[in-house]
């Protein structure tokens, strides 16, 4: 026993805010060892140049989005590849963001919808300006060259310089 | 089941931030507030609590809640944590009823809190858009403002929705929160204010959204001999109901309206449903609790609604899931005056359309002008409904102008992710 027992001193500070309260910085970060599990195929295709959807082996419903289980009927799907080019269903223009994306800013969010498909997919749009974005307008996706295994490996670029009239969704039951 | 009664509750001021109290304080603020309220009602009363608060980052505690449960002296009882996004307060008052309908409590305290100020608000907002699809959705651009104005696109694509009709939104539930001390935000706006504060994502501004809100809110609930015990003035829960919808908004399928009592599937025969532009969730929810406390027709047979108008546009598609207006008319709802309390100066033009019934929505000023602490938005609503069906909004909040003239029976909705979880709870006076 050792009465005379000390913690070390350190020359570690603390980030100090305010004392009335005392509001310090506390600092928080972490790596995950994330797995994309089922919808990996989806990323691998992406580094192929192939945006991969999923169609229900049951009722035959097609997502724009990896899916393994079918969300109406509960079958399981099969991958299905999606064509290069849709059209704007709907899109946003960010001047603010997470902080996270605050660097990208402004940036242009779209959901693209895909004759064959009944559901959305959202991307990023590229190549054109706020102003010139309009829903209906057809977009072709574009791909990485070296990719990051995230979903935006793909984007999206107008195929016209000129804005296409709007298009109605392709028919069936989603 | 058995019949529920809201007995009493109490709320804190929400703020952007107050860095002198901790979450465990504020609830025991809003505690306080409940118990003083009800002088019958003792600690030894309450039987147990749900505890609803959305973040663990925000927090940065984990089982936060239990630090909630000792500070307030409520140990050994029984106490669990709800959490659904947004919808988070909504989904802890919802259990709240569980636990006294299913006869397990005869008392049950819901306490909610959200301490969103320990972070920078760019920080916070990726915070919330962790509750989208982290693989699909977070890394393409994570912002639920960005979410929201796509949606919003379409709605104005489909149905020829204004931003000067979202912007009236601001402005009325701005001007509403004027009246009310435990509001973050009042203000006296313009539509021209609205269209030309800071773009956040086109076409929402930064008075389209609401903010981050430090705060805390809590609702006691009781069994009907509890309540004829220990309160002079309960209010019953008539009516809860909940949907769901998929986390990806892009998975949003096109199908058939869920009709409520009042409609019919030819007045929706062209619409593709619910898309983007529409919460299909919202309906489920309303249809359910519309079902239980027998609603048949919602605009006129509630007396007000406090929603989750987290964005004005939410707000106008909220009306129409909720059966307020049909499908499309949400825009036009609002440019009629129909959702604005008469006894108000909005500085306002009304279309004077005259199609729907007259209710006023978010008398309180909701989460754009109040805050949205989100653990505590809704049982803030709660609080808030529970106190006009009281006719008490005078003494809580020393002003009598939001109060509703004889309220009878009122509709609280809260609402998470791009609607992913939503909840709809129909309160009466008795």
């Amino acid at each position: 026993m050792n009465k005379d027992a000390k913690l070390p001193e350190t020359q570690e500070g603390t980030v100090l805010f305010n004392v009335d309260p005392i509001i310090i910085r506390y600092h928080y970060e972490i790596d995950y060892l994330h797995s994309y599990a089922q919808d990996s195929p989806f990323f691998a295709a992406l580094a192929k140049g192939k945006l991969m959807g999923s169609r229900c082996t049951g009722c035959g419903c097609v997502y724009a989005t990896p899916r393994g289980h079918c969300m109406e009927c509960g079958a399981r799907t099969e991958w299905h590849q999606l064509p290069h080019e849709g059209r704007i269903h709907t899109f946003t223009t960010c001047h603010f963001g997470g902080e996270a994306f605050l660097k990208e800013t402004p940036f242009t969010l779209v959901l693209v919808e895909f004759d064959g498909a009944n559901t959305l997919f959202l991307s990023r749009l590229v190549g054109a300006e706020p102003d010139e974005v309009r829903i209906g307008m057809a977009v072709r996706a574009r791909f990485r060259r070296n990719c990051q295994f995230r979903p935006t490996d793909v984007y999206f670029v107008p195929v016209a310089a000129l804005p296409s009239p709007p298009s109605p969704l392709p028919e069936g039951e989603g | 089941m058995r019949p529920v009664y809201m007995i009493t509750g109490g709320i804190t001021k929400f703020a952007k931030a107050h860095p002198e109290k901790d979450f465990r304080l504020m609830v025991r603020e809003a505690f306080d507030y409940a118990l003083a309220d009800l002088p019958g009602l003792t600690r030894a009363e309450i039987d147990g609590s749900v505890c609803s608060y959305f973040s663990d980052h925000f927090t940065r505690q984990l089982k936060a809640g239990a630090m909630v449960q000792d500070y307030l002296g409520l140990c050994p009882k029984p106490s669990r944590r709800i959490e659904g996004g947004g919808a988070t307060g909504g989904l802890c008052f919802q259990a709240a009823w569980e636990a006294v309908a299913s006869g397990r409590m005869e008392v049950c305290l819901a306490m909610g809190f959200e301490t969103m100020s320990r972070v920078n608000t760019w920080k916070g907002n990726e915070f919330i858009a962790l509750a989208s699809d982290t693989n699909f959705d977070y890394p393409v651009g994570g912002f639920y403002a960005g979410y929201y104005a796509m949606m919003v696109q379409r709605h104005m694509h489909e149905f020829g929705t204004t931003t000067d009709q979202m912007a009236m939104v601001a402005v009325k539930n701005h001007a509403n929160a004027l009246h009310n001390p435990y509001a973050q935000k009042p203000a006296r706006l313009t539509i021209d204010d609205v269209r030309a504060a800071p773009m956040v994502a086109t076409p929402l501004t930064i008075l389209d959204c609401c903010q981050m809100s430090d705060g805390a809110a809590v609702a006691l609930l009781a069994s009907e001999e509890a309540a004829q015990r220990l309160c002079s003035n309960p209010v019953r829960i008539t009516g809860v109901g909940s949907g769901t919808d998929a986390m990806r908004m892009a998975d949003r399928p096109h199908g058939d309206v869920i009709l409520l009592p009042h409609e019919s599937a030819e007045e929706y025969r062209e619409l593709r449903y619910p898309g983007v532009h529409s919460f299909r969730a919202g309906r489920m929810a309303a249809k359910l609790a519309y079902g239980m406390a027998g609603i048949g027709n919602p605009a006129e047979e509630l007396d007000f609604v406090e929603l989750h108008d987290a964005y004005t546009s939410s707000e106008i598609q909220t009306c129409e899931d909720l059966g307020l207006c049909r499908y499309g008319e949400g825009g036009r709802f609002v440019a009629s005056g129909a959702p604005f309390l008469p006894a108000i100066d909005y500085g306002l033009g009304f279309s004077g359309e005259e199609r729907w019934s007259r209710i006023p929505v978010n008398p309180s000023g909701g989460l754009l002008a109040c805050g949205h602490p989100v653990g505590a938005t809704g049982l803030m609503q709660a609080v808030f409904a529970f106190w006009q069906l009281q006719g008490t909004v005078a003494k809580h909040l020393g002003d009598a102008t939001l109060q509703i003239p004889d309220a009878r029976r009122g509709l609280i909705h809260s609402h998470a992710g791009t609607g992913t979880y939503i909840t709809v709870s129909i309160l009466e006076s008795v």
